[in-house]
């Protein structure tokens, strides 16, 4: 287990839609992922932040739709990869079909980490196109290790040649990690590549993925600037130093991905990208990082608290794409409040 | 009140056993056959019990039963891989098939918004679009009733245990053709729909939620009143559908947020998305009970 080799997975151009209301510009894409692939990242994640056909009035409509924005950031680099992410119930096979033609080399179907025999379709397809194909477990810290590997067996069954383990609610702690890493490292396939994709709500994303490295995962997401859903995703420039510094081999540049994060991504945030108290909320309270400024907005409109929004959420045991709940749950609470 | 229609029961799963729980108290319809592939099916075995015929032989082994039993009206949930074969059966049989699949080969049919226009077509196959599409499509006509809809969306969160393997392996069926329905019999001029399961335990019942953008500034007071019309509608054969919030107005967006509670019958309450596309389903059957039980559906196979 020394020196291993990793890649590197940005989000920023992804998870990072979240915080930008999916705003995003096509320069701004184009100049980040160039910024990227010049620093040596191999795998850039391009789509609506609830993934490919997640423009909506439930999530937010984007400024470009998906296929400008991978036509163009496709176009722009020369050694990165582009992946696109899909939730089935939300995307669908034809959404698929149209990212390949236009040069995704992976595609990551999504599913809440009980639902995986809903991504059958998507993943068979996938595979059966010859893409990188990645199952990816979200909320995975609402499901014991034994069950989650029920859930990625399935996945791996269907083609899918990679596993994460997704904290989309920036909630697990390292041994939490470690247990599911472990588990999956020994049941799954030996050539089956396992992922990490943390949040940094509880400010453990860098510890958390160093953990997953250690236990076998192979692939870690981070973002550039950490820019993300919540407080945002593991800061890829600062974990991409500390693997330096450990000598966990990225092939990154420390201080060009830095460059990235200070110079290009930094300056297009509408707020900056903190463990505000909402954000720790989602990481204390397990609740899924994208409900943030949902919860905020809707918080101000109806005169009530966005920390308590979030809890209610997590009461309701709600799972991602649940948004529409949040403005139901705001008015509950207001119309408590009157009575 | 004629003579009631016999009927059989296609797919022995949640759906095919909720709705024969609910034609048992029909004072218009007789389920007597329940077909099945798996002879483990808990739903034949209550199909059995309960005195129906039954075969896990699959729709070939109904066949050659139709006349003897005089079955005139079939309701297919299955498969929308499977439907199309069932389809064309049953139509060479002469027998009138209620699709509950999202194959949609035949018109759709939501029954507070077009049962009445379907009554007199003769048609042989009606759809039932998706529980989702059941769910939210009459609130999605209640606003456009009142003025133009440019874009409606709905996102149907229903209990992971409410969601069968059909619907798991092709969720892509239900996205696009509860888009569809929610275009050609909701009237919007776009349409899209999302699904969320959610494993919670105790299970949730089922949320809907429309959210309409309106062609011009909403007309608050007549679709308010619309939308409380259109859900006591609905009231009339699923007495848990109710308006948790809204209508929210927010510009030119509408946004309705619904619950759905089941009666029951089958799977627990929790499961309202089973019960509104069976209670839709039968009523639909109900509906043209009587025309078939006059001679008006004589396509096909003599009989």
């Amino acid at each position: 287990m020394s020196q291993p080799k990793i890649t590197l997975h940005d989000m920023c151009l992804r998870d990072g839609m979240h915080p930008k209301r999916h705003q995003i510009s096509v320069e701004q894409m184009k100049a980040i992922a160039r910024g990227l692939d010049e620093a040596g990242v191999p795998l850039i994640e391009v789509t609506h932040g609830d993934g490919l056909g997640g423009e909506s009035v439930n999530y937010g409509f984007p400024l470009h739709s998906d296929e400008e924005y991978l036509r163009a950031v496709i176009g722009t680099v020369k050694r990165a990869k582009v992946s696109a992410l899909l939730l089935p119930g939300i995307g669908t096979v034809e959404h698929l079909r149209m990212a390949k033609d236009l040069g995704v080399a992976t595609i990551r179907v999504a599913t809440h980490c009980t639902e995986a025999d809903v991504s059958e379709q998507h993943i068979s397809l996938a595979r059966k196109l010859e893409m990188d194909t990645v199952g990816f477990l979200m909320m995975a810290h609402m499901l014991d290790p034994k069950k989650l590997l029920e859930q990625a067996l399935l996945m791996e069954s269907y083609g899918a040649n990679c596993i994460y383990c997704t904290d989309s609610a920036g909630y697990m702690l390292p041994a939490d990690v470690a247990a599911r890493i472990t588990l999956l490292r020994e049941r799954l396939r030996p050539e089956t590549e396992l992922g990490f994709h943390g949040h940094h709500n509880l400010a453990m994303g860098i510890a958390n993925s160093i953990v997953a490295v250690e236990c076998g995962a192979n692939r870690i997401d981070g973002s550039a600037a950490g820019l993300g859903a919540g407080a945002g995703n593991t800061p890829l420039e600062v974990f991409n130093a500390v693997c330096d510094r450990m000598g966990i081999t990225t092939g990154v540049d420390v201080m060009k991905l830095a460059d990235v994060a200070e110079d290009l991504v930094t300056p297009i945030m509408d707020m900056p990208i903190r463990i505000d108290r909402d954000s720790l909320v989602l990481g204390y309270a397990g609740v899924y990082s994208s409900f943030l400024l949902f919860a905020k907005r809707a918080a101000a409109k109806y005169g009530v608290s966005s920390a308590d929004i979030l809890i209610e959420m997590g009461r309701m045991k709600t799972v991602g794409g649940q948004e529409d709940m949040i403005e139901d749950v705001a008015l509950n609470m207001a119309r408590a409040k009157r009575a | 009140m004629g003579k009631k229609i016999n009927a059989a029961l296609i797919g022995s799963g949640n759906i095919g056993t909720d709705l024969m729980v609910k034609a048992l108290r029909s004072t218009d319809i007789n389920p007597v056959w329940m077909v099945g592939i798996d002879p483990a099916s808990d739903g034949l075995a209550k199909a059995r019990d309960r005195g129906l015929k039954t075969t896990d032989q699959g729709v070939d082994s109904l066949l050659p039963h139709l006349l003897e039993d005089d079955i005139r009206i079939a309701f297919d949930a299955t498969s929308a891989y499977v439907h199309h074969d069932n389809a064309r059966k049953l139509r060479e049989a002469g027998v009138v098939v209620i699709d509950l699949t999202p194959a949609a080969i035949g018109p759709f049919c939501v029954p507070p918004v077009n049962l009445a226009e379907h009554a007199g077509r003769r048609e042989m196959n009606v759809n039932m679009v998706t529980c989702g599409g059941q769910a939210t499509i009459p609130m999605v006509a209640a606003v456009s009733r009142v003025q133009p809809v440019d874009y409606a969306e709905i996102v149907a969160t229903v209990s992971s245990r409410s969601a069968g393997p059909g619907t798991r392996k092709n969720i892509d069926e239900f996205t696009r053709t509860t888009a569809r329905g929610i275009e050609i019999v909701g009237g919007a001029k776009r349409g899209k729909a999302i699904i969320i399961l959610n494993p919670a335990e105790p299970p949730l019942i089922m949320r809907d939620t429309v959210h309409c953008l309106t062609a011009t500034e909403p007309d608050q007071t007549q679709i308010i009143e619309s939308v409380h019309r259109m859900i006591t509608e609905v009231q009339r054969y699923v007495p848990g559908y109710s308006l948790k919030n809204g209508p929210v107005f927010d510009g030119n967006r509408v946004s309705i947020y619904l619950e759905v509670e089941g009666l029951g019958d089958y799977l627990p309450k929790y499961a309202g998305n089973l019960d509104i596309m069976t209670a839709a389903a039968l009523r639909t059957a109900e509906m043209l009970a009587p025309e078939i039980a006059a001679g008006h559906y004589t396509e096909g196979a003599a009989r």
